[in-house]
């Protein structure tokens, strides 16, 4: 266990971030408005560099009387988290430039909600669980409504707030009960606690329920989803964009290393939770975005689908599974900020547009950016050899390998279902008449984003070692 | 006379917090209820932290009520902020008018 200064050294890259989002909120202050485009580029920097600070050098321990823990796993989430909390800030701008509230608190919350998401991915207690999840939460409820004179940027922020507090309460609830029952809110108490008997206390397995429901919210995955429609559609593009990728990570993450950890021992009893919960997520993310017009409100859906594979790698509770959770994360994080940012090249006489029908012959006025919707598209609905299939066979392979054969056969199932709907889009954009045609971009970062993002996708099969010998390392820490 | 112990304090707490979760999905009229029944369940885990913290003779649970009762105060600022924002577009706070998206 780290002391004194060292637990100062393993939480460097949370401190840089703090304290240089409070320097630019002081700049952003005095400067006012004028400093919108230095405080979002400076963010920017500053993520990447919070990033970097984490892996030079890479440190590994516990610290502040055991509340923070920094291992593998969490350096490689926290990466996730910033860079990709990084890339929907630069993709923010001409948005919200458009519609008029491009403001430096933007950048500011976007910095503190990633540092919230750092201290959950490092939360070793269940107090510093509370608190990162809830600096994440209230930086998101305000960026959710950033758009404030717009109704539906509004209505999302107030379904996001009630729901995101309600699944607060419920985790807080479960953590309170696991508290009681355990003597600690100390991860390492708690593992303890349950290895010496306590795990066959009622109070303990319902304190469980309840902080796995919490966490289900905040992961989106059925039946604690019918928030997230709502809110994709109507936050505003880029913060969706946002959504889909850095907060599921944390919240992933978190789910990780509190089942894989303390509650190792109840495995019998949350493999349940988590099976049915992977198999309704997978199902309803096939069914339900069928008939979507909304192409955020489909991209809502297919993000409910694939939270669903990953619970099901969760659920088979292995070092493979972990492996797959980590490598499939990585692989759709790259492709939902790839589909949000050809999303947000969607514009029709200057007014962003998002309804799937106006896609309708994009091949011919726009071939590039059809052409990189095609390969997000067929990596999501997972055609080899794309990105997307490699993620799911990892998932499906350690599923096979811990007994859960039917889980698994549904999965590949709601992915052919769900391919419909991935091609469909496909369709739309080469096949149907054009209707007005979309206006022509000058070629920024979101086309930047989409263009790298499709290459990735498109040529992960020719490099796959990298990723797949980072998620090895990082599951092999929870499994010593 | 009966002595008041930790069971007692349970199920108060218990009944609190069904009665947050109730006045959450229940309620058709006001947005504000729901941020009282949000407090209502935050409120109800404090009774169980403090309970358990002196009943287990543990500091650890008082350490947490006081965390909950800080984020609480946050939460509720933010809460109403987004519900001025929301008024001001809408003109009105009603459960039922908060539909400008199916769901």
């Amino acid at each position: 266990m780290a002391t004194g200064i060292d637990s100062w050294t393993l939480a460097r890259p949370e401190i840089f971030l703090a304290a240089a989002t409070c320097l630019l909120l002081i700049w952003g202050v005095v400067r006012g408005e004028r400093s919108v485009n230095l405080v979002s580029g400076a963010t920017a920097l500053a993520l990447v560099a919070t990033a970097a600070l984490l892996f030079l050098p890479f440190r590994e321990g516990t610290a502040f009387a055991s509340l923070f823990v920094v291992d593998r796993l969490t350096a490689t989430m926290k990466a996730l988290v910033l860079v990709s909390s990084a890339v929907a800030l630069l993709m923010s701008r001409a948005y919200f430039e458009k519609v008029g509230a491009w403001r430096f608190e933007y950048p500011i919350l976007l910095a503190l909600a990633a540092l919230g998401m750092m201290l959950m991915i490092s939360a070793n207690d269940l107090m510093s669980v509370y608190v990162g999840l809830e600096l994440q939460s209230l930086a998101l409820y305000v960026v959710a409504s950033f758009q404030r004179d717009d109704a539906r940027s509004t209505e999302a922020g107030v379904k996001y707030f009630v729901l995101g507090s309600v699944a607060s309460g419920l985790l807080l609830f479960g953590a309170s009960l696991i508290y009681g029952y355990c003597g600690s809110t100390q991860f390492a108490r708690i593992s303890q606690a349950l290895l010496e008997g306590r795990a066959a206390e009622l109070g303990v397995v319902v304190g469980l329920v309840f902080f796995v429901t919490g966490l289900a919210f905040k992961v989106s995955a059925v039946p604690f989803h019918m928030w997230t429609p709502d809110v994709y559609e109507g936050a505003p593009t880029p913060v969706t964009a946002l959504f889909a990728a850095a907060p599921k990570v944390a919240a992933i993450s978190l789910l990780v290393s509190v089942l894989m950890g303390p509650f190792k021992p109840l495995f019998a009893q949350w493999q349940q939770i988590l099976v049915a919960a992977a198999v309704l997520s997978m199902l309803l993310g096939a069914v339900a975005a069928i008939r979507q017009t909304n192409i955020k409100r489909l991209m809502a859906y297919s993000s409910i689908g694939n939270v669903g594979y990953i619970l099901l790698g969760l659920a088979s509770g292995t070092e493979k599974g972990v492996q797959g959770v980590v490598f499939f994360l990585a692989i759709y994080v790259v492709m939902s900020l790839g589909v949000f940012a050809v999303i947000l090249t969607m514009q029709r006489q200057g007014k962003m547009v998002e309804e799937i029908a106006d896609l309708a012959g994009l091949a011919r006025t726009r071939p590039m950016i059809a052409f990189a919707m095609l390969l997000f598209m067929f990596s999501l609905a997972g055609i080899p050899p794309l990105a997307g299939f490699w993620g799911k066979l990892y998932i499906f392979m350690a599923a096979i390998e811990a007994k859960l054969v039917i889980p698994a056969v549904l999965g590949v199932l709601c992915s052919v279902v769900a391919s419909y709907y991935y091609l469909r889009i496909v369709k739309v954009m080469y096949i149907d008449e054009p209707g007005v045609a979309l206006d022509r971009t000058p070629i920024g970062v979101n086309a930047i984003v989409a263009g790298v993002g499709a290459a990735v996708v498109a040529l992960f099969s020719l490099l796959p070692q990298p990723l797949g010998t980072a998620a090895a390392a990082a599951a092999k820490g929870l499994f010593p | 006379m009966m002595a008041v112990g930790l069971g007692h304090y349970l199920a108060l707490a218990a009944i609190l917090f069904t009665l947050g979760v109730f006045g959450i999905f229940l309620n058709r009229k006001n947005v504000i209820v729901i941020l009282m029944s949000v407090e209502l369940m935050l409120l109800a885990v404090n009774i169980n932290l403090v309970a358990f913290s002196a009943f287990r003779g543990n500091i650890e649970g008082q350490v947490f009520a006081m965390l909950v009762l800080t984020v609480a105060a946050a939460e509720a600022a933010i809460g109403l902020a987004i519900l001025v924002v929301y008024f001001r577009n809408r003109g009105t706070i009603a459960v039922e008018d908060i539909n400008a998206m199916k769901g």
